[in-house]
Parts: C-alpha cells; structure tokens; sequence
C-alpha cells in the first residue's frame, strides 16, 4: 500500500531523515519507534506533504506521491494525527469533525457531513460535547477529537504522532481499545510511539529510526533484542555492558510493564545518567 | 563621470532612507505593530524644526536633541497608554488603529501648520568630489543619518534597555519569565521608533521641503526598505536603505524619476513573493 | 441566518425606494450605501471569512473604473462594459492572488497596500492609455440628471444584491467552511484536505470581481476618473472599517457598517469640513476600541440588563443574527445560540 523508498530530508545541512526504505501492507499495524529526535515526525511530515524530500520517493498504491500537498494525501487517504493537537480553535467539536468529513472525506453534503462527524464523535466517545467550543476541550478529549477528525477523513491509512502523551494509564488503556477498533474496521496504522506497552500489544511489526535512519525493523520482540536497537535507546557504554549480562531479554520483557508511567525515553535517560 | 553621480545621489538618497526605516522596522519586528504614524512622525519634527529656525532663529542641528527628546516621549507615552493595548491583536486591528492615529495627526498638521511646503534654508552650497557635485546640505543629512542608525545600533547592542529590545523581539515569553517587562520595553520600542522618526524629521528638513504631502510617501519607503532589508535589525534597515536608495537613483536615470519609485515597489512585491524574510533572512511576525 | 437576510431586504427596499420618497440629494446618498455596501461584502470574502487583511480593495476598484471606461470610451454598450471590467478585474485578482497570497498577515496587509500604490503610479505615467494625471472622461449618460441618478442607484444596487447573494452562498457552502477553516488554522486545514491555495484565489478573486464592477460603475456615474481618486488609500482603508464596523465574518455586517459609517459621514464629518479626516481617525480608534466584533457581535441583552430595561428588548434579535459558524467563540452564553454558535458576546478577534 505504501512505500517509502530511500527517503531522505535535510534541513540546512542536517539530514532529518536519512535513507529509509520500507514497505507497508494494507491492515498492518506498525509502531514507528526511535528515541527522541530520531525523525519519526519529520518522516510523517514527508509522506504526507507537509515537507519536500529531498531524496527519494513515496509510492502510495503505486503512484507516485513525492511532491503532493498535505490536503492530496488527505484526500487520497491518508491521514495523520498531531503531536500538538492543531484543532480550529473557533468552531464547535461537531464542526472540527465535519471539517475532516467534508474534504478528505468527501461528503456529499453538509447534512451528510454532519452525520458522519456525529457517528465519529460516537465512537471516540465525544458526542456529548458535539456543542462545544474545542478550545475549552481537556487534552485527552483534544486528543480524542484529533482522532475522530481523521477518521471522518475516511483514511486508509492513518498515522498516529504520540496519540497518548500526556494521558494517564486509563486513558492510554482506552486509546488503545479505540486503536484496536479502528484496525478492526480496516484501516492500517502507523503509530509513532515511546510507550513500549502500546506497541508491544498493538504492533504487528515495528520500524526503528535513530538519527534519521531506519536501523532495525521486525516483530516486536525481535527489534526489542537487536543491538543497534538497545545501542539506540541505551549508549554505547551500557548496551555493551547489558551484552555481557544477558540482560537483554529481561529488558524487553522489563519494557512491556509500565513503570508507572515512565517512559522507555525515560529508561534512557537514566541509564546515562 | 555619470555613474559615479548617480551612485554618490544613490547613497546619500540610501542614508536617509535608511534612517528612516530604522525606527519603523525595530516597531514592526519587537511589538508586531505596522505603525502608519511613522511617516507622519518625521514630518511633524520637520515642521518643529523649521518653526523652531524661522521664528525662533535655533539652527536646526542644535534642536535634533531637542525634537528627538520630545519625539521620544510622544511615542513612549502613547504606546503606554493607548497601542499597547492592541498588541496582541491581529495586524488589522493594530494597522487600522496606527492608520486612524494617523489621519488625526496628518489633518492637524495641515490645519495647523498648513501644507504649503516649508523650507530651511541654510545655503551652505554644494560640495565637489571629482566629478560629483552633491549639495552640502543632503551630505550633512546623509552623514548625520549615518550616525544616528549607527548610535541605535550601539544602544541596541551595548545598551541594558537595548538588550532587552532584542530578547523581545527573539522571545517575548522567554524574556517575561527573565523578569524583562514587556509593557515598558514595548512603550520604549516605540518611543525609540518615534524618537528616530523625530531626528529624521530634522535631518529631513535640513535638506528637501516639509509638507504633508510627502508623509505616505516616506512611509513608503520604509515598508519597501523592511522587506528589503528584514524586519527588527538595524543592520538589516541600513542595508535595504542603500539599496533602495541605489535601484531608486539608478532605476530613475533609466526608466525616469516617476518610475523609480514603482520600481521600488516592484522590487518589493517580488520580494514579498520569493523572500519576504528579506536579504538578510531576518525572520518578521507573519 | 435568516434574520439576516430580511434585514438585508429592509435595507435594500429602502434603497430602491429612495427616488420616490426623497429628492435627488437623498438618491445620491443611498447609491453610496449600495456602492460602500458592496465594496465591504467583497472586502468580507478574504478579509472576513478568510482571515488575510487585505488592502487592495482601492487597487480593484480602480482597475475597474478605468477598464469600465476604457470599454465604454471604445462604445462597448454600458452594462457589457461594467461587465467586462469585473472580469479583468477578477483576472488580474487571480493572477495577483497567486503570488501574494503565499504570505500572511503583515507582510500580505503591507503588500496589498503596495499593489494600490503601483497601479496608481502606473496610471499616472501610462498616459497613452489612462491620460496620466489629468484622468479620463467617460460619456456622461443622457436623459437628465433625474433619470441618471435613478439609473447609477439601480446598477449600484444591483451589485450590492449580487454580492450579497454571493456572500449567502458562501456562507452555507462548502467553499465557505473551507475559507473560515482557513482562517483559524491554515496548516490544519490543509490537513483535512482543503485545498488551501485554490480556496485563498477563490476568496481573492471573488473579493476583486464585485470591486471592479464597481468601480466601472462609479466610472460611469461621475463621468470622470483620475488616478488619484480610482487608486484612493483613503477608500482601501475605509472599506474595511466598514466591514469591521458592523462585523467581519458575518453576511449583513458589512452591509450596516456601510450603511452606518455613510449616514456618520454625512451627517458628522462634512460638517466639520477641516476636521473630517480627524474625526473619522477619531472614530477608527473609538471603533477598535470599543467595539472589536462589530455592531452586530455586541451583546444587546447583557447591555439592556444593565441599563435595567429587563429580558432582551426590540434589539434583542441583533445578537443572534451573526450567523456565523464560529467566528467567536470564546465564553457563548449558556442558552446556547442558534446552530451551535451563540456568538453573543463581542467577539475577540481570533
């Protein structure tokens, strides 16, 4: 469905991304992973337009989609989450989502627009806020409201940036069941992600960035074991330190646990310090 | 030999027009505020100075201390009490405001001071240089202009006041956290455009007729030298004044002197289109 | 919505029935109103619903006045002339558009005031073509001054209504939800697939087409244009106090503003003949000030509680009539308005 195929992106002299290939089928789940500023966002800014490549190209059922416009891939089917929720501040939570409906999801009309953006609201649980102002919308519900905006996009394809920071355990628990429901409905998904716990019980496979590259890809628990992975995440120091302990297992097994609330970007602080 | 005149016109006409923006562009790039005030501004100092000098008989580089003094305060106190209340608010909102300010200054200065074009005249004669020929008195403006963008470039720099304008412009938050206040720092950005619009005015009726007509278009210009020359820097004010002063003098002795001021605009709107950040790529407010 | 629309329809019968109320002082009066009225409902499509401060209403106006009378001079039949130079006008908009709209904000405000100013200049020196500063005369229409002052009130109307039917449309159509998703979040827009480019030409243009057909108008009605007047920063400024005035982002609040801000400067400014421009100043800084929505986004209700006069009273209506789908949105009034809005307080701008 997707490919990405030897993409790469500078800014100025520094390359953001850097030579990644990668395939995607249609219904996969896949976690895209990598510590902070590996280019997970710049990679999703490139595939959907929001940033030219300067290398490379993105192929999405096979046409060649390397230099469209953010609002060609929505329409094309292809839609992305915001780390930074981006809601349109003025209008009402019903409006944000018929936004989504009306253009990408190419409603026929404002009534059918409505409808469908009251459904999705259903379904993320916001319906009971379909009145109000979003800006005076908590972060989860924000997040909440993101989501329900992309899938009144009618995506193929979704890609989620960091869906869950900032929530609580609760609330990741319940993303997670909406996650799963959306993938029951037949849109694949890309979700970029520090919480091991999500990817780990989402994920069919996953995709390792780290400096703008993509150095690891695979099942789960397999990446979770590759070397340059735990390099990636833990320093060179302790990496070599964890090969003489075997300690790499327990670690994977260790990051399925939530600690509470502590990130595997947070594990890795630590470990340096 | 003919370039070199129209080049030598081109810097003097540059050093003016530089200080001119100088004031405007630091408004526009610390506060976000479009001030159409500001052409107005130079011409209300131009009437003080030549008032000052026919009836008064006080020798108009003996009241630039003076004009800019008052200027200063004029813009600190209304900044304080009156824009700053706008700040926040989009370019609409504040550039109407500026622009009605305006209109109420502009009728008053032709009520009241009339819009007959007012001259100082110091009949200092002209200067030779070779084959150049420039008047005395624009060379006089052109280096006082000089100075003055280079005394705010050093306040700007060395000064603490100076300093805090520039943290603004670069983070109006992170300076608020460091315990700047942003209501004074805005009423003395302001009061800094208004003071260097009021020396302008000086240097301005020293060598070219003062009247009202002429304040859209010195206006004009500095918009024109902002995008040129990029938004809150003095460098950047400097630079786009000289260049505009080089494509209105060269642009004039090619396609007439009408002409060069659309060229000026011209070259503007292209700008607009390719590099608003201007030559130097110092990033304005959108 | 729908209070809006009869509001219209009471200020447009009042036009049309000028010339058989009032004698000819009042008909010119009223062919301003249209005129203003349909210069700030252009103004509305990409100043009010889009979000880009523009200034290049003057620039528009102009172009039409002297396209207008350039057809009509070379004796293209008077209606088809106006007509044409809506086109060129719309043109030259769409080609404009596409260069200046790729900037926001200040730099799009400052560089549509500039395109005011060029095209001036160039009239000015193109003298082959326009007649440089001594202007162009336009065939002055026959049948006396009566007959041509109803003639001008109609045509100006004429337009005033075609663009507000205009605006209408926008206001319920997709187009429309694209443009207001624009101005509150460009890149999110885009997002959702807007395509943002297309739809800021679109507003753009729209917003030259009703300019240029009335500044033909114009052309033809005083018989005379000179580049000063055709490209006046007076006018470009003007026109959006009057949007502002009686409420940006709304269908019938240019239309007040227009209606208002001439009835102010009949009645004030021309008094004060030295003054007119201080006073008009004067009353752009009263504006900002003291009413930031417009007349239409004040909250008459909370001002008829305080003035002790009880729940609502004959202006009551005005605060539901906004119409808007989320222009303000901050703190709406728990009874919750029509459509989901309640745009009841004075809105702050976005």
């Amino acid at each position: 469905m997707l490919e990405v195929r030897q993409l790469t992106k500078r800014f100025g002299g520094v390359a953001a991304v850097s030579n990644v290939s990668f395939e995607l089928k249609a219904g996969e789940i896949v976690g895209l992973i990598g510590p902070n500023g590996a280019g997970k966002t710049t990679l999703i800014n490139v595939i959907t337009g929001v940033h030219r490549a300067s290398e490379g190209k993105v192929l999405f059922d096979g046409r060649n989609v390397t230099a469209q416009q953010p609002w060609q891939a929505a329409r094309s089917g292809l839609a992305r989450t915001f780390q930074i929720v981006q809601p349109f501040p003025g209008m009402t939570v019903l409006e944000n989502v018929v936004a989504g409906a009306l253009f990408a999801g190419r409603a026929a009309s404002r009534a059918e627009a409505d409808r469908a953006a009251m459904e999705h609201l259903e379904f993320v649980g916001l319906a009971h806020e379909a009145e109000r102002p979003a800006a005076s919308l908590t972060l989860p519900s924000r997040k909440r409201l993101e989501l329900a905006k992309s899938l009144a996009m009618k995506p193929r394809l979704l890609m989620l940036d960091e869906v869950n920071a900032g929530l609580n355990t609760g609330e990741i628990d319940r993303a997670l069941e909406l996650m799963r429901a959306i993938a029951a409905r037949g849109v694949t998904i890309v979700i970029v992600e520090h919480l091991m716990k999500v990817v780990f019980s989402l994920c069919q496979r996953v995709l390792v960035l780290h400096h703008g590259e993509l150095i690891a890809q695979g099942e789960p628990r397999a990446v979770a074991k590759d070397e340059k992975v735990i390099e990636a995440y833990l320093g060179h120091k302790f990496a070599a330190k964890l090969k003489t302990m075997d300690g790499a297992a327990a670690l994977a097994e260790r990051a399925q646990e939530p600690v509470q609330g502590q990130t595997l970007g947070q594990a890795q602080g630590n470990a340096h310090g | 030999m003919l370039t070199l005149q129209i080049l030598a016109n081109g810097l003097v006409l540059g050093g003016l027009y530089a200080c001119i923006a100088a004031g405007f562009s630091l408004v526009w790039g610390v506060l976000n505020v479009i001030n159409m005030l500001h052409g107005s501004l130079i011409i209300f100092a131009g009437y003080l100075t030549y008032f000052a000098w026919a009836n008064v008989q006080i020798h108009p580089l003996v009241s630039l201390l003076a004009v800019t003094g008052l200027m200063f305060l004029f813009g600190y106190v209304l900044q304080y009490l009156l824009i700053n209340r706008v700040v926040k608010r989009p370019v609409l909102t504040t550039l109407t405001l500026t622009f009605g300010l305006d209109m109420m200054l502009y009728n008053f200065m032709n009520v009241v001071f009339e819009a007959t074009p007012r001259r100082v005249t110091l009949n200092w004669g002209s200067v030779s240089l070779g084959d150049i020929v420039l008047p005395m008195d624009r060379l006089v403006a052109m280096a006082l202009a000089f100075t003055l963008t280079g005394v705010l470039y050093a306040v700007m720099r060395a000064s603490k006041a100076g300093r805090a304008i520039v943290a603004v412009r670069m983070d109006s938050d992170a300076a608020a956290l460091m315990g700047i206040r942003i209501p004074r720092v805005y009423a003395m950005t302001f009061g800094i455009g208004a003071g260097m619009a009021g020396a302008c005015g000086v240097l301005f009726a020293v060598a070219f007729p003062v009247t009202t007509n002429v304040s859209g278009l010195l206006l004009g210009k500095a918009f024109v030298v902002c995008v040129i020359g990029g938004l809150g820097s003095v460098p950047g004010a400097l630079l786009g004044g000289l260049a505009l002063g080089l494509i209105e003098s060269f642009g004039g002795h090619w396609f007439g002197p009408q002409n060069a001021i659309t060229l000026g605009f011209v070259l503007m709107l292209l700008l607009l289109m390719v590099r608003p950040t201007g030559l130097l790529g110092i990033k304005g407010y959108e | 919505m729908n209070k809006s629309i009869a509001a219209f329809i009471v200020v447009a019968a009042g036009i049309a029935l000028t010339p058989w109320v009032a004698d000819n002082y009042y008909v010119k009066l009223a062919t301003f109103v249209a005129m203003y009225g349909a210069l700030a409902l252009s103004w509305n499509f990409i100043g009010g619903y889009t979000g880009y401060p523009s200034f290049a209403t003057a620039a528009f106006i102009g172009l039409g006045s002297y396209a207008g009378a350039l057809f009509q001079n070379a004796g293209v039949p008077l209606i088809l002339a106006w007509l044409l130079a809506g086109v060129v006008t719309a043109a030259f908009a769409a080609v404009l558009g596409f260069a200046i709209l790729r900037v926001k904000g200040h730099y799009f405000a400052v560089g549509s005031i500039s395109v005011v100013e060029v095209l001036r200049l160039i009239a000015s020196s193109w003298s082959g073509l326009t007649g440089g500063g001594d202007g162009l005369n336009v065939k002055i229409l026959q049948g006396g001054a009566d007959y041509a002052g109803r003639v001008f009130l109609f045509a100006m109307l004429a337009v005033m209504i075609a663009t507000f039917a205009v605006t209408v449309w926008v206001e319920r159509s997709r187009f429309g939800f694209g443009l207001k998703a624009i101005k509150q979040n460009e890149d999110a827009a885009n997002m959702v697939g807007v395509n943002v480019s297309a739809y800021k030409i679109g507003a753009f243009t729209l917003s030259a087409v009703f300019c240029g057909i009335t500044g033909a108008v114009y052309a033809s009605w005083i018989a005379y244009i000179a580049p000063v007047d055709a490209f006046s920063i007076l006018t470009t400024l003007k026109v959006p106090v009057m949007a502002l005035l009686g409420g940006e982002g709304t269908i019938f609040g240019p239309v007040l503003g227009a209606l208002v801000f001439v009835i102010l400067e009949e009645s004030i400014w021309a008094r004060f003949l030295e003054a007119n421009q201080a006073i008009l100043g004067l009353t752009i800084v009263v504006l900002i000030f003291f009413l930031p929505g417009g007349l239409l986004r004040i909250d008459y209700r909370r001002i008829g509680r305080r003035l002790g006069m009880g729940r609502s009273g004959a202006t009551g209506g005005a605060g539901g009539t906004a119409g808007t789908a989320g222009t303000s949105a901050t703190s709406a009034t728990s009874t919750g308005g029509t459509g989901g809005t309640g745009s009841n307080k004075d809105g702050r701008d976005a």
